[in-house]
């Protein structure tokens, strides 16, 4: 009597945490949402567009593959982007919210400008690049840092703190701008001096090249070395990093110190490798995209090649459907937008399983 | 005269996997009696008390209240029957008042038909009325019926004077508390007045108290049970889980005993002795065929003195302790869990740097004194002293869960790779070497070490530890939670320990297992040493009274027996 | 002038404390919502579909009914807004997935859907629709300086400001308020107090976004006249910021957002040169920052975010 009272007010499915997925149901789970998402937003765009299902993918692909620019441009984007997603990469793996590598990125990016706007044409081009790598360097770590010393002293929200680093960077930017720009219009042109030097004819090959090394290397540090050991057992458990003796706050700082280094990168190729400007929206949300970006790769850099490219794939592809169907420009944004949501959703189903009560009770009997 | 039965629990049985918790236990509590509930540590008092808080279900078995039977599926159904527990770890909001904690969640009745008189009374003019009154009275009437409205959506006002329920019972019991202060600025026993409150302003007419006096000083205790005595006057059943037998002999009626998950038997405090509880507790001597050798050349490796710890609570966890650990020697530690045994050995390990006192370490090579107290793990280890530590907490602290079992290896070593670089070659082949000398059950060595069981998981952390070849190894309580086999791996492991020359300081519950197993057992209670005494010709009865005498020791410190 | 420019500052503040309410509500129940300022756009994309539905429905503009061309645009803000809050809770309640990933493409999502659907609402007459919005208080006499600051705005300033007082005391003062605390502290504690935690979440985010995109409506058809800009987001991460600035109090996140608006337009009042302008621009933030490093120093434990904001709850399953 009282089991059938117990199961008549009990949910029919339980919700258990699952321990032990074999990897490659994870990998299926996961690709199954890339799948569906790319269904998804076809669908979506059947809908907006009413043209035919096939030719939103065709599009798609052109967009991103038809012409040898197009193909060097998505490189050049990944490049960008998976630099920025390295940034984060290390602190997100201790657990250290950073939400501000636009901003990290973008006094980096305003740093290398400054120092081609008060050195350029002065000094020769090789010095101006090394100049222009310090200060970038230099001011995106501290940028980096101020957060991480607070957290590490006070424990103040890091999340938060960062997030409005954002928005001082930005400022600090528009202000130089009109600083060096006496007409009023806001608008810093296409500097003249500290272009990274086209490598076999190529513009971006360089950008792309330190990208690639930098990959390695930040995939190297968090798998083979002690500092990125340290991360990890921090990231994991307090309670170990004290047990073992790691000192909690200074691997904080460290760690913070590379994003900074990282994102000072990013934003010298920003500026000498991309656009040779520098404007409040130079980063373009990179910053915040290269969290995901580094979240869907469970924090591995390798893997991160992968889903910065589908980032770009999907914003690259997407911009080319609407300028195919005559839509707004915000359209990447949607799709990319309702991609995220079907891979962030996926996780849940990768990490927990549901189980039907009903099923259970058969057992039992 | 016999008072009514309360609550009756019949052949109760709960499993968690493999392990019983309890077997076909039986429990009965009157009306407006104090029952102690009676038992070692996993003798299954709190499992079977959390089954009439609707925390568990119960396997089999069935509750009765009051004659008539009753499923109990969660706290919430646990308080319509008026039952209410204090559980040990209290659930209360920080930044809260003692009041906002505890009117919490609390079910609101909206007295419908009340509000719908007052509607009507005032949809009704009252003869002539002036246009104001009747304005007033349109007023009055659109409150009444928002309110209504409100009470749908629990927007009803925390009214100013809230507190009056709740301070009649505060004073009708005795409890001295301000209402308003936040929990966080409350001491311990101040956060368990308040849980207990709670529970009588929801209604309850028995209560359990899981270990209250656990982290309670002698005076508080005496007031908890002036106020319990109390309650019990106004009709209420208590039911107080603890294994500190004065205190039962103190406070309460009647006592329940408990072992393994059983209910042995049920008496009458009046017509019962220590000695017979601590009997009926503690069960006949098992034999467990550990062998033991005697001790080779014990030198003093370690010597506490003068140990003293308070903690962020600010409450002294460690209370001038002072021992001494040899080489090729078992010490056991023996005392209720949270006397002080985790705080002790993090103290000797540098985890605990505010620790007072003295911690002498004698290198083997020469003898040398080394000081480690306020140190750091790592300043330690550059001492070269090598201090094994296996914690209590396997996977929150000895081990990373989600990393692999090679990564679990370099956690002590991982600084010794080159330059930058860790070195996993090293930490691989160990890895290895304890899989298989330790038979560890696993798939291979880059499984994260969460998904192996928990005597598997014990092996990879017991068998890091001696890799470093310790001088001293202290383990906490490292069989808890294994099954007979592995725990006897373990027991091998320390012996073996002891015969190469280590210090081993083993924590333990089992007085069994201690007794079979140490060279010198030292007793703890409340923080304090009450008594050191030979593993060879120690009885459990014996360690038992020193386990739960700490109190009254305060009293009589003489009488604090080192032998051996 | 300086009645003109604390009007123009409480003015322009009310989109600020739009978000800043939902947003606080939001996070009391342990949710950190960085979707908001996808959220506020989404509120104003919705609420200008609702606008233009009503206006098509007339046969002529002159026709038009200020109580709808107000109350419409308003229900379709909240449904759109709140409809997105839905999805974030059903993300991170429901699927438990990471708060700060699902804010940021849920923010991602929202503006890209309101930067293409407003290219496709017609916004013909929305100048006059706007009227409605600005117009609808009857007092309009410029010269009496208290008529001016207090008495002369369109009706959703005052909605602003009555919205954050009732969440004020709801919060402060109410049952449901304490229970809502509760979970954003400690849900594990609430639960055991038989609080469902899961619809007190999926309440306060829902609740709150749908407050959060009246910001976005108020900004386009009160502050802009009905025209459009892409610059709401801006105002949905100063709605964050503010968020901590009140140090989660909405009342206090009414005088907050006064103070940000006087700042936000502050540089156009003062007679300074562009750059300077920009530097302006820069306090709101760096007041945050202070006040987040003060409280975090101080460590009082009432001006601290709440205990588990971020984090997602489970309850593993009891047998």
């Amino acid at each position: 009597m009282k089991s059938t009272e117990k199961s008549a007010r009990e949910p029919f499915f339980q919700i258990v945490k699952r321990d032990n997925l074999v990897w490659w149901k994870a990998w299926l789970i996961r690709a199954a949402a890339v799948i569906s998402a790319f269904l998804v937003c076809g669908i979506v765009s059947v809908i907006l567009t009413k043209r035919g299902f096939g030719s939103f993918y065709v599009s798609l692909f052109k967009g991103v593959f038809q012409t040898e620019r197009r193909i060097w441009n998505l490189f050049q984007n990944i490049s960008l982007l998976l630099c920025i997603s390295l940034a984060v990469t290390p602190a997100f793996k201790m657990r250290f919210w950073n939400i501000g590598a636009e901003g990290q990125a973008l006094v980096g990016a305003l740093a290398s400008a400054a120092i081609v706007v008060y050195f350029g044409g002065k000094v020769p081009e090789a010095l101006l690049l090394v100049m222009m790598f310090g200060a970038a360097v230099a001011a995106s770590v501290i940028w980096a840092v101020i957060p991480a010393l607070f957290k590490a002293q006070w424990n103040t929200n890091e999340t938060l703190f960062t997030l409005m680093m954002n928005y001082v960077a930005k400022s600090l930017v528009a202000y130089f701008i009109n600083v060096w720009v006496t007409s009023g219009s806001g608008v810093l042109g296409v500097l003249k001096f500290g272009h990274f030097p086209a490598i076999g004819g190529y513009a971006y090959l360089l950008n792309i090249i330190i990208v690639a090394v930098l990959t390695v290397l930040v995939y190297m540090y968090l798998k083979k070395t002690k500092h990125g050991y340290e991360v990890s057992v921090v990231g994991e458990s307090l309670n170990t990093a004290r047990y073992v003796g790691i000192n909690v706050k200074k691997v904080i700082i460290r760690t913070m110190v590379l994003t900074g280094v990282l994102c000072g990168i990013a934003g010298l190729l920003l500026v000498a490798g991309t656009s040779h400007t520098v404007a409040t929206n130079t980063v373009g949300g990179r910053g915040f995209t290269a969290i995901l970006v580094s979240w869907l790769a469970k924090f591995n850099p390798l893997y991160m090649i992968l889903t910065s490219f589908m980032v770009v794939f999907l914003q690259q592809g997407a911009a080319q459907v609407a300028t195919d169907y005559r839509l707004s420009n915000a359209f990447p944004d949607i799709i990319i937008g309702m991609f995220f949501f079907f891979i962030i959703a996926c996780e849940f189903f990768a990490n927990y399983s549901i189980k039907f009560r009903l099923a259970k009770k058969e057992k039992k009997a | 005269m016999e008072k009514a039965i309360a609550i009756q629990m019949k052949g109760i049985t709960k499993r968690f996997g493999e392990v019983i918790a309890n077997k076909d236990a039986d429990l009965d509590v009157r009306k407006g009696e104090i029952l102690a509930l009676l038992g070692e540590n996993g003798s299954g008092k709190t499992t079977l008390m959390n089954m009439l808080a609707g925390i568990y279900f119960p396997d089999e078995g069935k509750i009765y209240i009051d004659g008539k039977e009753v499923v109990i599926r969660s706290p919430r159904d646990a308080y319509n029957h008026k039952i209410g527990m204090i559980h040990q770890h209290f659930k209360l909001i920080d930044v809260y008042n003692a009041i906002d904690n505890i009117i919490l969640g609390e079910s609101f009745y909206f007295d419908e038909a009340a509000n719908k008189a007052k509607i009507a009374s005032l949809k009704k003019p009252e003869g002539n009325e002036s246009r104001k009154e009747k304005f007033k009275r349109n007023i009055k009437l659109l409150a009444a019926r928002l309110e209504k409205a409100g009470a749908y959506i629990k927007f009803n006002w925390l009214s100013r004077n809230r507190g009056e329920d709740i301070r009649a019972i505060a004073d009708k019991y005795g409890f001295a508390i301000d209402l308003k202060k936040k929990i966080y600025d409350m001491s311990v026993s101040e956060k368990q007045t308040v849980e207990i409150i709670k529970v009588l302003y929801r209604g309850a007419d028995i209560l359990i108290l899981d270990e209250p006096t656990a982290v309670l000083t002698p005076q508080e205790t005496k007031r908890l049970f002036d106020v319990i005595r109390n309650m019990r006057d106004d009709g209420k059943s208590i039911i107080i889980i603890t294994h500190k037998l004065n205190e039962v002999l103190s406070v309460s009626d009647r006592v329940a005993v408990l072992r393994k998950g059983e209910h042995i038997a049920t008496v009458n405090t009046a017509e019962t002795s220590e000695t017979e509880l601590t009997e009926m507790m503690v069960g006949k001597k098992v034999v467990l065929n550990i062998d033991r050798a005697e001790p080779k050349n014990p030198i003093d490796r370690l010597t506490v003195s003068g140990l003293s710890l308070i903690n962020k609570e600010n409450v002294k966890v460690l209370d001038n302790v002072s021992f001494t650990a040899r080489a090729g020697e078992i010490l056991g530690i023996a005392g209720v869990a949270g006397s002080g045994q985790r705080e002790l050995l993090e103290a000797i390990a540098g985890l605990q740097p505010a620790a007072t006192g003295k911690i002498t370490y004698f290198k083997p090579e020469s003898n040398e004194a080394v000081n480690l107290r306020a140190k750091t793990p790592t300043q330690i280890r550059e001492m070269g002293v090598r201090l094994s530590f296996v914690p209590e907490d396997r996977l929150g602290m000895g081990l990373v869960g989600n990393m692999d079992i090679v990564d679990n290896m370099m956690l002590r070593s991982y600084k010794k790779g080159k330059f930058f670089f860790v070195d996993r070659k090293k930490p691989k082949s160990l890895a290895e070497n304890i899989i298989k000398s330790l038979e560890v059950a696993t798939p291979g060595t880059n499984i994260p070490v969460r998904r192996l069981s928990g005597g598997n998981v014990q092996k990879v952390l017991v068998g890091r530890e001696i890799a470093s070849s310790p001088t001293v190894l202290m383990a906490a309580y490292p069989v808890r939670g294994l099954d007979i086999n592995s725990s006897y791996t373990i027991y091998n492991l320390l012996n073996k320990q002891k015969e190469n020359g280590v210090a081993v300081i083993f924590v333990g519950e089992d007085l069994d297992v201690l007794i079979e197993l140490c060279d010198r057992i030292m007793v703890i209670c409340g923080g304090k040493i009450t008594g050191i005494v030979d593993g060879r010709s120690a009885t459990k009865e014996e360690i038992g009274l020193l386990m739960t005498k700490g109190r009254q020791m305060e009293q009589s410190p003489s009488t604090v027996g080192q032998r051996g | 002038m300086f009645v003109i420019f604390l009007f123009n500052a409480i003015r322009f503040s009310t989109t600020f404390m739009f978000g800043c309410t939902g947003e606080t509500i939001t996070e009391k129940g342990g949710n950190l919502n960085l979707g908001i300022p996808g959220i506020m756009c989404v509120g104003a994309v919705g609420g200008c579909i609702g606008e233009s539905i009503y206006l098509k429905s007339l046969s002529d503009i002159s026709r038009i009914n200020p109580f709808l061309a107000v109350l419409i645009p308003i229900l379709f803000a909240m449904l759109f807004s709140g409809a997105l809050g839905m999805l974030y809770c059903f993300l991170t309640v429901t699927l438990r997935c990471n708060q700060n990933v699902t804010g940021l493409a849920i923010t991602t999502f929202g503006v890209g859907f309101t930067n293409f659907f407003i290219t496709l609402v017609d916004r013909t007459n929305f100048n006059v629709a706007s009227k409605s919005f600005t117009k609808f208080f009857p007092i309009q006499d410029a010269s009496n300086w208290f008529v001016k600051l207090f008495l002369s705005y369109g009706v959703m300033v005052y909605l602003a400001v009555i919205i954050a007082i009732i969440a004020a005391i709801i919060l402060n003062k109410t049952r449901l308020g304490l229970n809502l605390k509760a979970v954003g502290e400690n849900p594990a504690t609430a639960d055991a107090a038989g609080i469902s935690v899961t619809a007190y979440k999926y309440g306060a985010t829902g609740i709150g976004s749908a407050i959060a995109g009246l910001g976005g409506l108020f900004y386009i058809m009160d502050y802009l006249n009905g025209s459009w800009e892409y610059s709401i987001d801006a105002m949905g991460w100063l709605a964050i910021a503010l968020v901590i600035f009140s140090i989660w109090r909405p009342n206090w996140g009414i005088l907050g957002s006064i103070l940000f608006g006087a700042l936000y337009i502050a540089p156009s009042y003062l007679n300074v040169s562009f750059s300077q302008k920009e530097l302006l621009k820069m306090i709101p933030y760096i007041v945050t920052i202070f006040v987040l490093i003060v409280s975090s120093i101080r460590n009082k434990k009432e001006n601290q975010p709440p205990a588990s904001l971020g984090l997602s709850y489970f309850r593993e399953e009891r047998y």
